[in-house]
């Protein structure tokens, strides 16, 4: 025994002597004696986990609620419109008669969904393709300087408030729009053109993520079996990313079906159901903005109001949920 | 191991019909300056396999990817690499041409997010081959010489990524057959896999040899004796040694390679 772990010693030494390895010798240090008693009381450690603990249950209970009462209070009064206004809810959303203040009757929110879907996929599917475009040049073609410029301007056009966005789109489009359509320049076009702009950030930079997460070796191997960089971008990258694509694009829908203030500056008002992309229309957003301020808490018009936004809460789980299915699906 | 520079090299030479690809004093610059790969003189037999072993960052894998230009957006490549008495380290080559001649496999197994068909298919497809039946022959025939066809002929229209590591691997190695190319780069293709896995891809490769010509980084010395026919030994980017494998493994000519083989360092 002894002679084996001579044996084992010389080898190690010997190791060390050829490798030149510098190596640390232990000698100073010793196991300590453990004090068993303290093995059953809690210590300071145990007390700042039971803080730290506390501390983060603290705020989710609190940011629950908060959730709970925001859902709540917006579920009990748009629902009031269906319970206590008697509203038919086939009525509120298949009939295109949106006249609340004269009674149950006339409580119809078909032409504003309808506007609200069509501005959100028109502008999903004209900012789309120059997303995934503008995404593949800082991803693929260049990766250094230009991408980072780029970058930066897409994060400027996500700090520009809506307003400002609805102010151009007032002054710039409406007129265009107006010359080369006819009519009065707002509507459902105008309206796609601004949100175009707004999305267009928001479904670039979630592209840029899903194309930077495409494995490096796939581009490689493709590569390896002769295949250009276009033909790897659009077999290879655009199939790998597809879902986190279609994610990007669920975030932009999320974003365009949400938008308020621009969108009321530039569609019209009228809550009619549009029968082209330049007539004046309404959506749920714009009709909730430009009237919250002309009804009374409790009345039939304020709970109508209050239904639309709950439509649009709903809305956004939908989107959410959407998100969720994609996410796990791939 | 300090003067090993002074040291001579033992390079075995082929003549240039007995050899698929060879190369001519290859040097591979990264960032312009910092010289990774000197002079690389090495003549690759036809229908061999070729292991090239080394310590991490000796050069191999680099030397590896310069052969079929994996490495023109990363490093300069000095030098003449020799294919069908062309120079192909040339800018005028057709480097997409080039690559299905000259295929390869990486280290990871790394097949396309789509069904197994169309992994084999895909570069195929690219290259303007359309025609349903030829496509359903070549898939069978690449899968079959991957030795792959069995176990996986009833699930072609799955996706490939529900295959196991070592399936897949051999799945990539079909993607490069089908191709048809003479010549088969392989970047340790092995090193991700289990030693069942290991095993049946070194069957599968030991099968290939009577078409292809097989070059293949290793840092298993185990595998390099058992399937390869020539091995070459790189050292802080120098090619010192290059002889058949029996030898290399067996009578070293050079220092450092004995030292390496017995692995005293690496």
């Amino acid at each position: 025994m002894a002679k084996k772990e001579q044996d084992l010693q010389e080898v190690v030494e010997q190791a060390i002597a050829q490798q030149k390895v510098p190596h640390v010798k232990f000698k100073g240090i010793n196991p300590r004696n453990i004090d068993i008693a303290r093995l059953t009381k809690p210590s300071k450690e145990t007390r700042q986990e039971r803080w730290g603990k506390g501390l983060t249950a603290l705020a989710i209970v609190l940011i629950g609620l908060l959730i709970v009462a925001i859902i709540g209070f917006v579920g009990m009064h748009g629902l009031a419109t269906f319970f206590t206004d008697k509203v038919n809810i086939f009525q509120f959303l298949f009939s295109t008669d949106w006249n609340p203040g004269a009674g149950p009757k006339h409580v119809g929110a078909a032409a504003m969904i309808v506007t609200s879907f069509a501005v959100t996929l028109l502008a999903a599917m004209i900012a789309t393709p120059f997303a995934i475009a503008v995404a593949l040049f800082m991803t693929e073609y260049e990766s250094g300087k230009r991408a980072n410029l780029l970058q930066s301007v897409m994060e400027l056009l996500v700090g520009i408030p809506s307003v400002v966005y609805g102010f151009l789109g007032l002054t710039v489009i409406v007129p265009a729009v107006r010359t080369i359509f006819g009519g009065t320049g707002f509507g459902i076009l105008t309206a796609t053109l601004i949100l175009f702009v707004m999305v267009l950030p928001t479904i670039t930079s979630l592209t840029v993520d899903a194309f930077k997460a495409v494995p490096k070796e796939l581009r490689k191997s493709s590569a390896a079996l002769g295949a250009t960089r276009w033909q790897t971008i659009f077999h290879v990258v655009l199939r790998a990313a597809r879902a986190r694509i279609m994610t990007a694009i669920i975030f932009g829908m999320a974003r365009a079906f949400g938008e308020a203030l621009a969108v009321q500056m530039a569609i019209g008002n009228a809550v009619l159901m549009p029968y082209n992309l330049v007539s004046p229309a309404a959506t749920l957003t714009s009709q909730l903005t430009s009237q919250m301020g002309n009804t009374v808490m409790g009345t039939l018009p304020n709970n109508a109001l209050w239904s639309l936004a709950l439509l649009l809460l709903i809305m956004s789980l939908v989107f959410n949920f959407l998100v969720h299915l994609i996410g796990k699906k791939s | 191991m300090e003067n090993w520079q002074t040291k001579k090299t033992y390079i075995k030479k082929f003549s240039e019909e007995d050899c698929a690809v060879y190369t001519q004093n290859l040097s591979v610059f990264y960032g312009g300056t910092i010289q990774k790969l000197f002079d690389v003189s090495l003549g690759f037999k036809k229908n061999t396999i070729t292991a090239l072993i080394g310590a991490s960052g000796s050069g191999k894998s680099t030397f590896l990817r310069s052969l079929n230009r994996m490495n023109d957006q990363v490093a300069r490549v000095d030098g003449k690499i020799m294919f069908h008495d062309l120079d192909v380290n040339q800018k005028k080559i057709n480097v997409y041409e080039l690559r299905k001649a000259i295929g390869m496999v990486f280290q990871k197994p790394n097949p396309f997010p789509k069904s197994i068909r169309e992994n084999i298919v895909y570069a195929l497809k690219a290259n303007g081959q359309q025609d349903k039946q030829k496509l359903d022959q070549i898939v069978e025939e690449s899968l079959r010489a991957a030795a792959l066809w069995d176990e996986v002929k009833d699930k072609l229209d799955k996706s490939a990524l529900a295959l196991s590591g070592g399936q897949q691997q051999r799945l990539c190695i079909a993607r490069a057959i089908a191709l048809k190319p003479e010549i088969l780069l392989l970047d340790e293709p092995a090193s991700a896999l289990d030693p069942v896995s290991t095993a049946k891809l070194e069957d599968t490769l030991k099968q290939l040899r009577k078409k292809y010509t097989m070059v293949m980084v290793t840092h298993n010395m185990q595998q390099a004796s058992r399937i390869s026919e020539y091995t070459a030994f790189f050292h802080l980017g120098h090619a010192l040694e290059y002889d058949t494998t029996t030898n290399i493994f067996t009578n070293p000519q050079g220092e450092i390679t004995e030292r390496y083989i017995q692995g005293s360092f690496g």
